[in-house]
């Protein structure tokens, strides 16, 4: 009975839509797989404990800790990195805003920033800043102090429902 | 390298982990196991993966499905944090439950992270459950020797310990739902409001009786103790007596009698107890306040 259950050492899933035929070692870190064993070094490692979230990735859409997924549970999933969202030649409204709005400084913590941004942009239209910020609680940026991080977010739904006119600006002003 | 298995049914995973040969863990939303298997370079043997099991799925309502007879919430324990805050029938009928769920990590951790492995991997500054303590849960296990119910209260035998046999799984946690009006409150101290853990964690479940008593006054509490626990001494102090300021200074004198804080790298033993009474008072007197 159990070697009708063992699972193989082959985990099938996609990453950012292309499928994947992995083997290895079950519990291997899916952070360590996207970096070192496909080159996607867009995903940060930070603390690896679930902490600092340099290191989101979407599961399935959903944000985790690319440090705290085992390979085993990759099978059959949908894993989005920030090189599937969009690069510097097609930069998603997100992340161009948080390039304009100055919510980028170092950089460590941006594609997981980005990526929880776009997943909770995705679910909810309109955030306001306190589901903002409980949004982006488990992704720490120790540059920006956040504020142009929540107004990156703000232009982008404003962006959005004014036809696209770019609100992003650096000024201090919370508009 | 580990052997993995991804068991096609609860009965299938019992018989896996109940294989002394195998030596297999349980896993699921792997947000601890992870952290130490990484920190300490460790590695196992065999690894069962119980996220992908129905059976541990889902959160109903069932009547008559708990001890006492009245109806309960099921939660299956490879709930996570995200299904158990966003449920229908846990914010209605335990907003504790939800709340806490919502302090426990950030979106990321309960994306994964579940409740069957917050009980199970038992640390004592678990969020969970000192909500679960204060409202009288029940957990259903199942093992080689089968099935079996037990009150979640008697879960924890020490630090780090619990009753589980070798084995064994959490299954379900059954949650007896509160008559109507009964009052529910939770706060949790950490260093922020987000992905914190806790300092001190509590929980409080009771009735204001037409008369104005309090009844069925619980309280659980973690982060105070080798293990999460409920706060008998303060239980006595409210039963039965007014809410207001001498009851709410009783309960938080017994309160800061009772737990056995330590000194750590989150926070003091004396910062503990003194927050721990201050709370306490704070849920009595807000009891006096919300008289409905």
């Amino acid at each position: 009975m159990q070697e009708a259950i063992a699972v193989s050492d082959t985990v099938r899933f996609t990453v950012n839509g292309e499928p994947r035929c992995w083997q290895g070692e079950p519990m291997a870190r899916l952070l360590d797989v996207l970096r070192y064993e496909l080159g996607l070094t867009g995903t940060k490692e930070g603390c690896g404990e679930g902490e600092c979230g340099a290191c989101t990735v979407l599961l399935d859409g959903e944000p985790v800790c690319a440090c705290l997924v085992p390979m085993l549970q990759c099978e059959g999933r949908a894993v989005q990195t920030i090189e599937g969202l969009g690069g510097a030649d097609r930069l998603e409204p997100v992340q161009r805003a948080f390039v304009e709005a100055g919510g980028v400084q170092c950089g460590a913590c941006t594609p997981g920033l980005v990526l929880t941004a776009w997943a909770l942009l995705q679910r909810e239209p309109r955030p306001d800043r306190a589901r903002m910020r409980e949004a982006l609680a488990g992704n720490l940026c120790r540059c920006t102090g956040y504020e142009r991080i929540l107004r990156a977010l703000e232009h982008t739904i404003a962006a959005r429902q004014g036809g696209g006119a770019p609100a992003a600006g650096t000024g201090e002003a919370t508009p | 390298m580990s052997r993995a298995f991804r068991p096609r049914s609860l009965q299938e995973a019992v018989a896996l982990l109940g294989d002394p040969e195998l030596g297999a863990v349980p896993v699921a939303g792997c947000t601890d196991l992870m952290v130490l298997d990484h920190a300490m370079r460790r590695s196992h043997r065999a690894v069962v993966d119980l996220l992908g099991l129905a059976e541990l799925r889902g959160i109903r309502w069932a009547e008559g499905g708990g001890s006492a007879g009245g109806p309960v919430v099921e939660i299956g324990a490879a709930s996570t944090f995200s299904a158990i805050r966003a449920d229908p029938l846990v914010r209605m009928h335990l907003p504790i439950l939800a709340e806490a769920a919502a302090t426990i990590g950030a979106w990321q951790i309960q994306n994964r992270a579940t409740i069957g492995g917050n009980l199970a991997n038992a640390s004592p500054a678990a969020d969970s459950a000192p909500v679960l303590l204060a409202l009288d849960a029940e957990l259903v296990l199942v093992g080689p020797a089968g099935e079996r119910v037990v009150p979640y209260r008697s879960f924890h035998l020490g630090y780090r310990k619990t009753l589980l046999a070798p084995g064994e799984l959490i299954a379900r946690i059954r949650v007896p739902v509160p008559v109507p009006g009964t009052r529910q409150r939770f706060h949790k101290v950490g260093t922020r409001q987000a992905q914190a853990i806790s300092k001190v964690v509590l929980a409080m479940c009771c009735r204001r009786e037409p008369d104005g008593l309090l009844r069925g006054v619980r309280f659980g509490v973690g982060s105070v103790a080798p293990v999460p626990r409920r706060l008998r001494g303060a239980e006595q102090a409210c039963e039965g007596r007014p809410a207001g300021a001498a009851t709410a200074e009783r309960a938080a004198a017994a309160a800061a009698a009772e737990v056995h804080p330590i000194d750590d790298v989150r926070s003091t033993a004396a910062y503990r107890r003194e927050v721990l009474a201050r709370l306490v008072r704070r849920m009595v007197l807000e009891l006096a306040a919300d008289a409905g």
